[in-house]
């Protein structure tokens, strides 16, 4: 029973299953966060208090992670040559990079929202804060879960097993990106 | 269970590992036991949902008397079992049964694969289902009780404990919420996934049968709405346990954001029901007139019609909410509009009946009164699209007929069509055609006994969600107090009725008259393996290859009045 | 026929535009209930007459061919056309009762909260907002042939107001003012309901509207001229 169907095999949309399954959770990812980024926009342009709270976020801080997050992209792009190359255990050191990024984006995140609890502004202070805090955590749970994900993948492609899921988590991981890059602007930028 | 002996392995996977009865039974990766789990967890839900509606009724009918097998209905447990009652039909009942156990039985069948392509994230989306049926029922029993305020689940009466009175039951019941979508997102990946790529060699899109179109396009509308509500239930959570105020005027937020969110997810969740149910009408109309689909594309092309449309009607539900009234005329085209690809799918079902060799069978039964029933709903859906009559009837009990004139058939009437039609396959044996038709005119009669006089009570001016008519002297009245009444007698006739499916089902599934492959005569690519399958549904090496469409009967070239899909000639 | 809401289910039409309503709900019940019971008698009719026979098949049609397919397109046409027709009806009755807001004679504050409907009219100086207001719990009353506006509101969770004889409804929203009108053409008492489940209370959130004639409503102000606005200041003080 944990062989894989023939069902899996198959192929008649002419896209290996893994990859075709991997869109849809993103497809489904996508309206997930913009529902949350919609509602957003939505409460901002009603209301102009929110402007003068999102002037409290630190905008350089936020950059950093946006480069730091773009880097990790760089870094499972890599990892999917690699591993359409065949080669599994470079693939999986561009993982622990990638992974390396994922902990450095969350760490700094960590600070971010200390220094910034501290002086007050907590996720009840105001719906700017509720939302920033609610948006940005939604995306921090799915760089972790991502991370936790890449760990299992480059252990097994460090023994050149399941290279396939190289390129899948990193389809996952461009989302997360991406949903980053319109995070950044609308938190950080838009003041 | 008489099929234990057929779930083992066989020779399909080319080893003979005995399996325990953990792996056959609870742990299973098989589709068809994940079905079946689907479908008996539905059914369990299906009795506690029915038994709310039970005691909520009694209530209006008998106000302030003790309900028999209940007691009494103070106002605050009415508002408990409305509100139970309608989330456990909509997501532990119809999704469960019309998407998951149906999707789960007949798509790989359907498709001639030997199982999904995800066996074990199959079984995960189960177990989380299963836990959020679980967290729900705990709900009931947590310090200041279940969750009391509507479905809708609208703040602020949801999201602040001092208004809706059960801060422990209200977050629970979310969570419960999010878990099934959760699940069922999972769930839908496998559908999708399936039916895209694992179809059988030469099997083209337009030779897919329509239920698996069907259930695959749902599951693609479910996942494409659910996610804002997803980001709203958080936010609700947030807002109950941590304080924070996205839906809280006080402090800057707007509860009809709340509304927005629900109601972008809520109405193509009810074509997500309806696409099933569509489904499953269209394979049995077809077996039993032995005819072709009358126009299979444009069933298809009104069905993607209908998948869009459904994303730009919501706001049909709030009318009267508050919102710009400019923005009610858009929706009233939109919602009037999409009653368009609907009407059509209809007229190509009835117009599949012409020319036919019909016979009566208890699934034709239920199939064609699918159709003579949910045309009632349908209708009546105008009154309420149209903004200036839903002035009135907003909120009112003829909403609730509408409804339930939508819901019954899709969740009640497409499951006993699709149980019926397909029991023989799933347990090797047919059910009673006798009692089969008994129970079905029983039901039949009854619901509509029930619902036609909630049109009228609701024309009248009956508001919903009220547990004692009396407190109103306008709704006190004999004539009005008459039709509750007759309507709950006449759901206690239809509960007590479906003891005779139950037993029917249950007694068929072990000394019922023996099925062969093909009971039917029916074109399908289930049909064309042992009834119940084996694991792996056929030999490894003897999956099937497909040559035609699913609906060639009555073909002039052949003397059989059916063509099966996998026979070459 | 064309005012079944009264005539077959006895709700009385109490205001100018309560009609116009009905009209919409009559006009639609009569197109759809045509074309119901034209595709359930076709429907009944086409399983009887094609119930098997011995030594008859069935036809093999596929639905493509042009003569086959107008069978469904005109059918197709004649539901959108009826669409049509109806939605200008609502739009047009719908702009009439929520966008346009004729002007006022006499304003009135409905304000919603749990578990009752308090009411603020204007007093014998016809102005809303003064010393002389009349404050009331679960009774409204107006005058007949009366443009009154409405300025609705909750104090704590979404409400609604149902005036059934008027077929008027308007949530109510916590944080919000919203504003309607209506004017009463019968005099009467008749039920005002909420229309929006609110918690335990919701079932016994029932007022009354009493709509009199100019002699009554006088009558009654000066019987009410004791009660000053003062005891709205706090939820608790009208929560008797």
């Amino acid at each position: 029973m944990s062989a894989r169907p023939i069902a899996t095999t198959r192929s008649a949309a002419g896209l290996p299953t893994g990859r075709l399954a991997v869109w849809w959770v993103v497809v489904s990812e996508i309206v997930i966060f913009g529902g949350l980024l919609a509602s957003y926009i939505m409460h901002r342009l009603a209301h102009d208090a929110f402007a003068e709270q999102a002037a409290h976020t630190n905008t350089w801080i936020g950059a950093f992670n946006t480069l730091v997050l773009l880097t990790s992209s760089l870094s499972a792009v890599l990892a999917h040559q690699a591993a359409e190359r065949g080669d599994g255990p470079k693939a999986a050191r561009l993982i622990y990079a990638t992974i390396v990024g994922a902990v450095t984006f969350l760490v700094v995140k960590g600070f971010e929202w200390t220094f910034e609890i501290q002086h007050g502004y907590t996720i009840t202070s105001s719906t700017f804060w509720s939302f920033y805090y609610a948006a940005a955590g939604l995306h921090a749970s799915h760089v972790v879960a991502g991370a936790i994900i890449m760990l299992f993948v480059a252990k097994d492609a460090a023994r050149n097993q399941e290279l396939h899921r190289v390129e899948l988590i990193g389809i996952y991981w461009h989302f997360v990106d991406i949903v980053w890059i319109f995070l950044f602007p609308l938190l950080y930028i838009a003041k | 269970m008489a099929h234990a002996a057929d779930i083992h392995p066989h020779a399909a996977h080319g080893h003979h590992e005995e399996v325990s009865w953990w792996r056959t039974y609870l742990f299973s990766t098989d589709h068809k036991m994940i079905a079946m789990q689907y479908m008996f967890t539905g059914m369990a839900m299906a009795l506690i949902g029915g038994f709310f509606a039970y005691a909520f009724r009694m209530q209006q009918a008998f106000p302030g008397m003790d309900v028999p097998l209940y007691g009494l209905v103070t106002p605050n447990k009415y508002n408990v079992l409305i509100t139970n009652h309608g989330a456990i039909m909509i997501f532990w009942v119809a999704m469960p049964v019309l998407i998951a156990a149906f999707g789960n039985y007949l798509i790989p069948l359907m498709l001639g694969c030997d199982d999904m392509v995800f066996p074990r994230i199959n079984r995960l989306s189960y177990q989380i289902f299963l836990l959020s049926a679980v967290i729900l029922l705990v709900s009931f029993f947590v310090p200041g009780g279940a969750f009391a305020g509507a479905w809708t689940i609208y703040p602020p009466l949801s999201s602040k404990a001092e208004y809706g009175l059960a801060p422990l039951g209200s977050s629970i019941f979310l969570v419960a919420v999010a878990l099934e979508f959760v699940a069922f997102l999972l769930g839908g990946i496998n559908f999708i996934t399936t039916a895209m790529n694992s179809r059988a060699p030469g099997m083209k899109m337009y030779d897919v049968p329509i239920v698996v179109w069907m259930i695959v396009v749902a599951s693609i509308l479910f996942m494409a709405s659910v996610g804002p509500l997803i980001a709203g239930a958080i936010m609700l959570f947030m807002d109950q346990q941590v304080g924070t105020a996205f839906f809280d005027p006080d402090k800057g937020g707007d509860p009809v954001l709340w509304q927005h969110l629900f109601w972008f997810f809520g109405h193509p969740e009810v074509y997500v029901v309806l696409l099933p149910a569509l489904g499953i009408v269209a394979e049995i109309i077809t077996t039993f007139s032995r005819k072709k689909l009358f126009a299979y594309k444009t069933v298809l092309y009104t069905v993607f019609g209908t998948g869009v449309l459904s994303f730009v009607v919501w706001a049909h539900h709030q009318f009267v909410a508050g919102i710009d009234p400019r923005m009610a005329n858009i929706f009233t085209i939109t919602t009037l509009l999409i009653s368009v690809p609907i009407a059509e799918m209809l007229f190509v079902y009835i117009a599949t009946l012409y020319g036919g060799s019909i016979t009566l069978t208890t699934p034709m039964l239920w199939g064609l009164s699918f159709i003579a029933e949910f045309l009632i709903g349908g209708v009546t859906g105008i009154f309420l699209g149209a903004s200036g009559s839903d002035i009135f009837l907003h909120d009112t009990y003829f909403v609730l007929a509408h409804f339930h004139y939508t819901f019954v058939p899709i969740a009640i009437i497409g499951t006993f069509a699709g149980l019926t039609f397909w029991f023989p396959k799933m347990f090797g044996r047919m059910m009673n055609e006798t009692w089969g038709k008994i129970h079905f005119w029983i039901t039949i009669v009854a619901f509509n006994c029930i619902f036609i006089p909630l049109f009228i009570t609701g024309s009248a001016g009956d508001h919903r969600r009220i547990y004692n008519y009396m407190n109103f002297p306008d709704s006190a009245v004999p004539w009005l107090q008459d039709l509750r009444v007759f309507a709950t007698y006449s759901l206690v006739v239809m509960l007590l009725a479906q003891a005779i499916f139950l037993v029917n089902f249950f007694w068929s599934i072990f000394r019922g008259e023996k099925a062969g492959k093909n009971p039917w005569r029916a074109n399908t690519l289930e049909w064309t393996t042992e009834s119940p399958p084996p694991h792996g549904n056929w030999p490894a090496d003897q999956l099937p290859n497909v040559y035609r469409g699913p609906y060639e009967y009555s073909h002039p070239d052949r003397k059989e009045d059916y063509w099966p899909q996998n026979l070459p000639a | 026929m064309l005012h079944l809401i009264e005539s077959w289910f006895g709700v009385p039409s109490s205001a100018t535009f309560s009609a116009d309503i009905d009209f919409v709900f009559s006009l639609i019940f009569w197109i759809v209930g045509f074309w119901f019971l034209l595709t359930e008698v076709v429907f009944f009719w086409l399983i009887l007459r094609f119930r098997k026979r011995d030594g008859v098949p069935a036809q093999y049609i596929t639905g493509e061919l042009k003569s086959e397919k107008k069978w469904i397109t005109w059918p197709h046409m004649a539901v959108l056309v009826f669409d049509v027709v109806i939605v200008v009806a609502a739009v047009r009755v719908w702009y009439h009762v929520k966008q346009e807001l004729p002007p006022a004679v006499e304003t009135v504050r409905v304000i919603g909260q749990q578990w009752a409907w308090s009411f603020v009219h204007p007093g014998p100086d016809g102005q809303q907002g003064t010393a002389d207001d009349i404050a009331t719990v679960d009774e409204l009353h107006v005058r007949v042939n009366t443009l009154y506006h409405f300025k609705l509101e909750a104090r704590d969770v979404l409400h609604s107001f149902s005036v059934p004889v008027f077929r008027l409804k308007q949530d109510a929203i916590p944080g919000r003012v919203i504003t309607g009108w209506f004017e009463a053409t019968k005099t009467g008492t008749h039920d005002i309901q909420c229309a929006e489940i609110c918690g335990i209370g919701h079932g016994v959130m029932g007022a009354r509207i009493v709509i009199e004639s100019p002699a009554e409503h006088a009558a009654w102000m000066a019987s009410r001229s004791s009660v000053s606005v003062a005891s709205l200041a706090s939820p608790s003080a009208v929560q008797e």
